[in-house]
């Protein structure tokens, strides 16, 4: 005779397990996030929640990552009920309530990412791993972007990306867990062009000097296509080594073409080197075609242009924010922030405070910390009153939407600070596209993950 | 043609820059034996002194401008600098635009009294070590050195341009003949490659026609007869690494409006320096200026897009092919004596 070892009690053991296994996609749904405080990484137990802010706090970027940590400072600050607020009063949705998140005390780590990819990674590693982090933000490259929002889509963390403009960043090389509140080179090159043309007419010809890497890339296909889509020829293009300093071999055989407007793909060093050399080697006071040349920055960073001096004085470029901007949500910014810390804030401070605050409002909303959770919250997300006017988290990609800055340099700045001048607030339909636009083709968001 | 010119006078300023490095980095080598690899730095640190005495010349006192409001809406407070008040306003802007030739003289005793305290405080210690553990403590100092400047001045690129009367530029091809706007010079580059041949000729001749060139000479060619002699050959060597000091120092003043200085600036030239000083050859002072201008000019060619359109990333890597090819056909460099680093 034999013997089974099923039971009934071993089979309506069995059986619950498996239904409630099975009804797991319906537990977790829209609210019922509430009830999953465990089943992902680093979720957090205690009084408290860790935030990563990975910034480059050393190498040629160090100036713009300490205003990144300024900024993220302020908002954990403000997150926490301390300091007057800042933008929270203005924000749309009023989840937040001072009280930190969910009731937790916002408390967090720092990594230095010295705009190196593998430097990056490791100190998001470490603080996702060691210190508990559930929500790594920061970063002021592209390259260091992509590569750190593939490590939090692996880890099962969220990822709010800093100052990133590569197209690739929720292009080819987006993320479920990964969103980014900075504009891109498409935006930059579709709010551009119409300015371009009214400035300096539709028959022009242009030379592109490009940063030979992933931002590079992006930003001169963006810039291109929109230029020549409103008559502008290309005479020439030519890559630059990113650790070229001096550009007078790149600039001169600029003299030699037909070319009357010269646009520089560059940023941060590369970006005041190559222009103070157009400049020296007396580029603005040519007449070519019977047309004075130009010079064009596409990206602008305040910090950037102080590098460069005078010579930005009247030169074309975008920017995603500017302090002197008169909305009520930037006027809220630049109050707590010059307040505190006795100037005004960066495009780069401006865009990390933003993204800290709406993953804040994101877990509020959701009731969970679970990074599924803060995903269904941020996709699709409309707000206003955080500086550049309504703005959409789209959900196809995890691009915001909004308003684009066309700037000029500023030609009799009042302080160290005053010299960009807005030229015009470019509307954010004009710069929105399609999810599959060609520039942006290859990638897919991926399932969300929420780790552990 | 015009293009061939325009980038051997790019070439020309670029060379000048990495003669000027090479040389002071051969001085020390072939003084000390000494494989200096703070010497980056150095060229840094003097372009440092530039912006300093930029700033101590704007030093100011702040008045209210209440017809104008700062960003956070407050009365704007303008900063006036003390030189205004002491010199009036145009006198005093004047001496400011002219800062960085001012720090030439600035310059001088500051990059000889730290190439002094570098030799005597830490790269004595190291003249018997063998060059592999000078090459990490001189490395390390390097770094200590572009941190302490970077935590004072920040990373980002501070401008120092050039006085007025050389900001602009000029059409060198009318000169010749060419078209009008085909070869554009700025001056500044031009007086930065004067300079260096004034910097170069002065040290040349130091070492040629003083007792003290003599000296050293002899004790770079047999250190141990000429301390035989009676002569404190270390004191010299000491005065020649801070006379190596004031040049790089020298040529990183006079580099500053042509890139805006940085904290890492002297990293930038310094691997090529080394590349200049070996393909130049060991210890030789003509291989090095020889090569540095070589090698300048090289680079600029490389970087015509009809090259790298031909060859697609010549631009990266032409200093290193050349270098190669030179170290295969004439292991020594073009100007190297035998014995140099053989041992």
């Amino acid at each position: 005779m034999s013997k089974t070892n099923v039971t009934r009690r071993g089979v309506l053991k069995t059986g619950a397990v498996a239904g409630a296994g099975l009804a797991v996609p319906t537990i977790f749904d829209g609210q019922a996030w509430a009830q999953a405080g465990t089943g992902f990484t680093n979720a957090p137990e205690g009084g408290s929640v860790t935030l990563g802010f990975n910034v480059p706090q050393t190498g040629p970027y160090a100036d713009e990552g300490a205003d990144e940590l300024r900024a993220y400072e302020l908002a954990v600050e403000h997150l926490n009920g301390e300091g007057d607020g800042g933008m929270m009063s203005t924000f749309s949705s009023q989840a937040l309530q001072g009280n930190g998140i969910l009731g937790k005390k916002v408390e967090y780590v720092t990594g230095d990412t010295q705009t190196k990819s593998d430097a990056a990674r490791a100190s998001a590693k470490s603080m996702i791993e060691k210190d508990g982090a559930i929500m790594i933000t920061g970063g002021s490259s592209s390259g260091v972007a992509v590569a750190v929002q593939a490590l939090c889509q692996e880890a099962g963390v969220i990822f709010m990306a800093g100052l990133t403009h590569s197209n690739d960043t929720t292009g080819k090389d987006r993320r479920r867990n990964g969103f980014r509140h900075f504009f891109n080179s498409y935006m930059s090159g579709a709010a551009l062009a119409p300015i371009l043309a009214n400035n300096y007419g539709t028959d022009r010809k242009a030379y592109h000097l490009t940063a030979d890497y992933n931002w590079g890339y992006t930003t001169e296909e963006a810039v291109r296509s929109s230029t020549e889509a409103m008559g502008w020829e290309t005479v020439g293009q030519v890559l630059t080594p990113l650790t070229q300093t001096d550009f007078s071999s790149y600039i001169t055989p600029v003299l030699q073409s037909d070319a009357d407007v010269l646009v520089l793909n560059h940023y941060g060093g590369n970006m005041v080197n190559s222009l103070t050399n157009a400049v020296q080697f007396g580029l603005r006071d040519r007449v070519v075609n019977g047309k004075n040349f130009e010079i064009i920055v596409p990206l602008y960073s305040r910090l950037m242009a102080k590098g460069a001096g005078a010579n930005v004085k009247g030169i074309f470029g975008s920017t995603n924010w500017h302090w002197s901007l008169q909305d009520e949500g930037s006027k809220a910014f630049v109050q707590s922030f010059g307040t505190k810390y006795g100037f005004p804030p960066s495009q780069a401070a401006h865009t990390c405070y933003v993204q800290t605050m709406l993953y804040a409002d994101a877990v509020e909303r959701s009731g969970s910390f679970n990074p599924c959770a803060v995903v269904e919250a941020l996709e699709g997300f409309e707000f206003d009153g955080l500086g550049n006017g309504p703005t959409l988290y789209r959900a196809e990609d995890h691009q915001c939407f909004k308003d684009v800055l066309v700037v000029k340099g500023k030609e009799n700045p009042t302080s160290e600070f005053d010299l960009l001048e807005i030229v015009e607030v470019t509307p954010a339909a004009q710069v929105t596209y399609a999810p599959d636009h060609p520039q942006f083709a290859g990638g897919q968001l991926g399932a969300c993950n929420p780790g552990a | 043609m015009d293009a061939i010119l325009l980038q051997i006078l790019n070439g020309l300023d670029k060379g000048s820059a990495y003669a000027l490095i090479a040389l002071g980095l051969t001085l020390i080598f072939g003084t000390l034996g000494v494989v200096n690899f703070a010497h980056g730095a150095l060229f840094m640190l003097g372009a440092f002194c530039a912006v300093t005495l930029n700033n101590i010349l704007s030093l100011s006192h702040e008045i209210v401008d209440e017809t104008q409001t700062d960003f956070l809406g407050n009365p704007l407070r303008v900063e006036v600098p003390y030189i205004y008040d002491w010199f009036g306003p145009e006198v005093g802007a004047s001496i400011i635009e002219w800062s960085v030739p001012l720090a030439i003289l600035f310059s001088i005793p500051i990059m000889i009294a730290v190439g002094f305290i570098m030799e005597r405080g830490l790269i004595k210690h190291f003249y018997k070590r063998p060059h592999a553990d000078q090459i990490l403590v001189t490395f390390g100092l390097a770094i200590v050195l572009q941190e302490i400047i970077k935590y004072f001045y920040g990373a980002n690129p501070i401008p120092t341009p050039a006085p007025p009367a050389f900001t602009g530029s000029f059409d060198f091809g009318t000169m010749l003949g060419f078209e009008p706007g085909t070869i554009i010079y700025p001056y500044w580059r031009l007086v930065y490659f004067f300079f260096a041949m004034i910097i170069i000729a002065g040290v040349f001749a130091f070492l040629q026609f003083t007792t003290f060139g003599m000296v050293v000479r002899a004790g770079m060619a047999d250190r141990e007869t000429v301390g035989l002699l009676g002569i404190n050959i270390d004191k010299r060597f000491t005065i020649m690494f801070a006379i190596a000091a004031c040049v790089a120092g020298l040529a990183g003043v006079m580099y500053t409006p042509i890139n805006s200085p940085n904290y890492h600036m002297g990293m930038d030239f310094l691997v090529l320096s080394f590349v200049v000083v070996v393909v130049g050859g060991m210890g030789s002072l003509p291989g090095a200026v020889l090569a540095g201008f070589l090698l300048g000019i090289l680079e600029s060619f490389a970087s015509m897009r009809q090259v790298v359109d031909l060859l697609p990333g010549i631009n990266q890597i032409i200093i290193y092919l050349v270098a190669i090819i030179i170290l295969l056909t004439r292991p020594r460099g073009l100007m190297g004596r035998k014995g140099v680093m053989e041992d």
